[in-house]
């Protein structure tokens, strides 16, 4: 039995986000704010924290705080108001990080996310607020040293805290994959943990089942996956298992993931000890964002996941399984919808998207909406196969050339000469041919062996180069042989 | 007359009629620079020949020399606030208001001497040493932009720039007989002025008259994108409002400012300040500002708990000092900041940094920082509620003369008093002037100053013209002779 549904003791996980917002230029300055730039070149007096320099709010962070506020089904603070928390670390350079601690931007929200009997369980958000990520150090490229790359130092976070309120470390893992599809759509971060724009700490405490006070928990950080947010927490809801049921006590302390290990260990404690100090920046004065902003904001919030699954399922009579498949990405999403409008079968439509169309954007590495790939090309594709002139085989090579070329599909159709049963003449031959060519097959099947006849398609397939509907084919057998 | 001695004003009156040419100008300031700073001290680095550079990119050539305190950044010119922890440290910007006036043609003559990171009252608190004052030698300057006060007094600039967090220009133009301006919060761009506390901090004019100083203001005034605590408001031409009439103007006198402490000379040169001010025309009564008596522990409490944040920055990594490894105990980091900060920083600088930190940690911030803002608020509505029945207040700027140097220096409280009439201003954001009103026996400057509403500097002008026009204490010049004290 896995402890995370041990029967005498709860598992009890909150969980941090830190989200890099992907605005064009960082939450202080007017720096690019990108990743992967050579160390340092990303940087001007302002976040390098250079004497005299002062920081001024970059309002379309803001726009996309209250995006995510919203979407959260959080309150909205209109009041906004920064804070210093005080710290030394080389990485941090006005010796201060600017962050909101008394009044975050967001509080009260919930995410809702599947309770595994097909209902959906919400996930309190307890706060959301804004803050300057820090500047990055470089240990190991010296032996005495290390060195600081501040061309993170400014980039707009925002830290997302749920309440303690997840069960398990399947559920961790479902809350981050929700979190994420729902920031993707409202496209304000890459969400990527390897890229470091989006970091998670967990806290995870047992308690015994019916009681409702927290047990002592541990702060997990250092998983640079959604994979590795689970691992950990299932190999601490493992550790604190033995420690409780040995009769001891769990200690509160951070521990770190240790990929490699496979294990979380202890950080020093002295590192902890910290007293930040926080006090309202004075060089940010607090002002309110008008209702009439938020409005508007609200009003850009496209359709979120769980709704447009709700739709999906409602309005086109998807399954869940190809609902949920379908909605990953919202412009896949978009693209079934234009499809829909043309062609009334959207189980089928489904199955294309979800299927050759996917097998041709991950071999471009690219997306449906910057592909070649047109709506109404997929359903001239599609309309081809229903009415014989292409076969599916065909098609998906048509599909192929589309995609990889910008043609349109009958262009294609026509270069490559791929249209089936064109010239019926020329099929006939082909077929008497085969005929004189299998007289024993032939013998078979007038003798009333149906599966002969699928043999004789396969031959007159193999002259025709794929290029028949095999259908058809058929059909003109069997009125050979047996009508004839 | 010599060139050097004359305030801006006249100087471009020469040079509207030709009589004059900037290299005039510059030798007159240089050549005095070089006769009698190495007595002053008033400058901690000299721009030289690049000071014809600084005014030549200018449109409106204005060629009057400036002296600018050593905590406003200046593009590639090392900028130290006078702390060893700077050492070597060359902006790579302009301050907003460096470029307002290289833009105006105003030529850097140099940076002056201060209380590192601003952190006093006397000028004494620098690296450099202390700077002296140009009427008695043996006295201070005032601080803690002494001097860019002294180098105006000893007329070894035209005219200077200051920053004012509890008095810093005020009180240091009082002690030298010059004129210094504490703009309306959020008047002038605090871009490129290193901090000591951000929510009091203000970069001000320091002049030898009152018209000097408008005309100063003029150049540097109005909103910033870069500096979100200034203000958007439109700037009116500040020589306008030097009208020699105060006719029909109601000032209060706040009776808390004189009680104990106060020099009889300084009170009876107030008193008869108000007897000039009285003939030309304007009322007087008393009003209360009720809080005065908390405002220097509320301000010690606000002010040096954003001055630890501030100055947290300067911990050797990425520029000013750093204690090599060798010289480190340790090779740790904590040795490299420990060892940093603790060479790098002054004595009052480590207090206060002290000060603030216990301020704000937790299980104090309630008690010291949180009770400190909301007795500011306290303070900020006294005076509110006294501009409803005055347009202007009157006080002393300080409550003493120049005093010796070293007089104060082992007993900071006393040195944080001679700011009792100055720091309440920072606090409410006011705008105040100090213009000189009076000499004491032993010939030191007395200091009045004069307070309004916020963002009515036109009306600070007025009443400061009309009074300077009425007396001749402005007219003085400073001996740069030892005296003994007479008393």
């Amino acid at each position: 039995m896995h402890p995370a549904s041990h029967p005498e003791y709860e598992t009890v996980i909150g969980l941090e986000v830190h989200l890099q917002l992907k605005t064009q230029s960082k939450i202080f300055c007017g720096c690019a704010n990108v990743f992967g730039e050579p160390p340092n070149s990303l940087t001007c007096p302002v976040c390098l924290g250079l004497p005299g320099t002062l920081p001024v709010l970059n309002k379309k962070v803001l726009h996309y705080a209250v995006k995510i506020a919203l979407a959260l089904r959080c309150s909205v603070n209109p009041y906004i108001k920064f804070d210093r928390k005080n710290y030394y670390y080389p990485d941090l350079p006005k010796g201060y990080q600017i962050s909101q601690h008394d009044l975050p931007i967001a509080n009260h929200g919930y995410l809702e996310i599947p309770d595994g009997n097909g209902n959906f369980r919400k996930i309190q958000i307890r706060r959301a607020h804004l803050e300057e990520d820090a500047g990055k150090l470089i240990h190991d490229a010296h032996v005495n040293h290390s060195l600081v790359d501040y061309n993170r130092t400014g980039t707009p976070l925002m830290e997302i805290v749920t309440e303690p309120d997840l069960r398990s470390p399947q559920e961790a893992y479902d809350y981050l994959q929700i979190l994420k599809l729902n920031l993707q759509y409202l496209n304000v971060s890459d969400c990527d943990m390897e890229k470091g724009s989006l970091r998670c700490d967990a806290n995870i405490s047992l308690r015994k089942k019916g009681t409702t006070a927290l047990g002592t928990k541990a702060e997990l950080k250092n998983m640079n996956s959604f994979k590795a947010v689970k691992t950990a927490l299932e190999y601490e809801v493992t550790r604190q298992l033995k420690i409780l049921q040995a009769g001891e006590r769990v200690i509160q302390e951070t521990r770190l993931w240790n990929e490699e290990k496979g294990a979380t260990f202890a950080m020093r404690s002295k590192e902890e000890a910290h007293d930040y100090r926080y006090f309202p920046e004075p060089d940010l004065v607090p002002f309110m964002i008008e209702e009439k902003t938020i409005a508007e904001i609200q009003r850009s919030i496209p359709e979120l996941p769980a709704a447009k699954f709700e739709r999906f399922m409602k309005d086109y009579g998807l399954c869940e399984y190809d609902a949920r498949i379908i909605i990953q990405d919202q412009d896949s999403a978009h693209f079934f919808e234009q499809c829909a409008k043309l062609y009334a079968d959207t189980k089928k439509i489904c199955n294309w998207i979800i299927g050759p169309v996917q097998q041709e954007l991950n071999a471009h590495k690219t997306g449906i909406k910057t592909s070649f790939l047109q709506p109404a090309a997929l359903i001239t594709l599609m309309t081809k196969v229903d009415d014989g002139t292409l076969n599916n085989l065909t098609a998906k090579d048509v599909l192929k050339c589309v995609m990889d070329s910008g043609k349109h599909p009958d262009e294609v159709i026509h270069e490559k000469g791929l249209a089936q049963g064109t010239d019926d003449s020329t099929l006939e031959t082909l077929i008497e041919e085969v005929i004189q060519e299998n007289t024993k097959v032939v013998t078979q099947v007038k003798e009333g062996k149906d599966s002969a006849i699928g043999f004789l398609v396969g031959q007159t397939m193999r002259k025709t180069q794929g290029k028949a509907n095999p259908k058809k084919i058929g059909e003109i057998i069997k009125r050979r042989l047996l009508n004839g | 007359m010599k060139l050097n001695e004359l305030t801006a004003h006249e100087i471009l009156t020469l040079i509207k009629a030709k009589k004059t040419s900037a290299d005039e100008i510059y030798d007159a300031v240089l050549g005095r620079i070089d006769q009698c700073d190495k007595d002053v001290r008033a400058y901690v680095r000299l721009r030289g020949a690049q000071m014809d550079s600084d005014g030549a990119n200018g449109n409106a050539s204005q060629p009057l020399p400036i002296a600018i305190k050593d905590n406003i950044c200046i593009r590639d010119v090392e900028t130290t606030c006078c702390s060893r922890i700077l050492t070597g440290f060359k902006p790579p910007y302009d301050a907003t208001i460096i470029a307002k006036l290289k833009n105006a043609g105003v030529p850097i003559a140099g940076q002056t001497n201060m209380d590192e990171f601003a952190f006093g009252s006397s000028t004494e608190n620098s690296c450099h040493g202390p700077t002296r004052n140009p009427w008695n030698l043996a006295c201070v300057p005032g601080g803690s932009s002494g001097g860019s006060a002294a180098a105006v007094a000893a007329h070894e600039a035209i005219w200077a720039i200051g920053s004012d967090t509890g008095g810093s220009i005020r009180q240091p133009a009082s002690f030298c007989g010059v004129v210094g301006l504490k703009p309306t919060y959020g008047r002038v761009s605090r871009y490129g002025l290193i901090a000591f506390a951000s929510s009091l901090d203000q970069i001000g004019p320091i002049t030898k008259d009152v018209t000097d100083a408008a005309i100063l203001l003029n150049i540097i005034a109005g909103y910033d994108p870069k500096d979100s605590t200034s203000v958007d408001l439109p700037v009116p031409d500040y020589t306008r409002a030097l009208i020699n009439d105060v006719k029909g103007l109601t000032i209060g006198i706040p009776k808390e400012y004189f009680v104990e402490g106060i020099d009889p000379e300084v009170n009876a040169a107030m008193m008869s300040s108000i007897e000039v001010l009285k003939k030309c025309g304007a009322l007087f009564k008393e009003v209360s500002l009720p809080h005065t008596e908390y405002a220097v522990a509320t301000y010690y409490l606000v002010a040096t708990a954003e001055a630890s944040s501030n100055l947290a920055r300067y911990d050797g990594v990425q520029y000013g000092l750093r204690l090599q490894p060798s010289q480190v105990r340790k090779t740790a980091l904590m040795d490299m900041y420990e060892e940093t900060r603790d060479i790098g920083f002054g004595r009052e600088a480590k207090r206060r940094i002290m000060l603030g930190t216990y301020a704000l940690s937790s299980g104090y911030y309630d008690d010291y920082y949180l009770r400190g803002l909301k007795v500011r608020t306290l303070i900020k509505n006294d005076f509110d509620q006294v501009f409803t029945q005055c347009d202007a207040i009157l006080t002393p700027t300080a409550p003493t003369t120049a005093f010796k140097i070293g007089e104060k220096t082992n007993d900071p409280l006393a040195m944080y008093l001679s700011d009792i009439y100055t720091i309440s201003v920072n606090l409410s954001g006011v705008p105040a002037v100090s213009v000189p009103c009076g000499f004491s026996r032993e010939g030191l400057p007395i200091g009045l100053q004069i307070i309004t509403k916020p963002f009515d500097e036109e009306t600070l002008f007025r009443l400061a013209y009309t009074y300077e026009q009425n007396t001749d204490w402005h007219k003085r010049k400073a001996e740069l002779k030892t005296y003994a004290k007479v008393k």
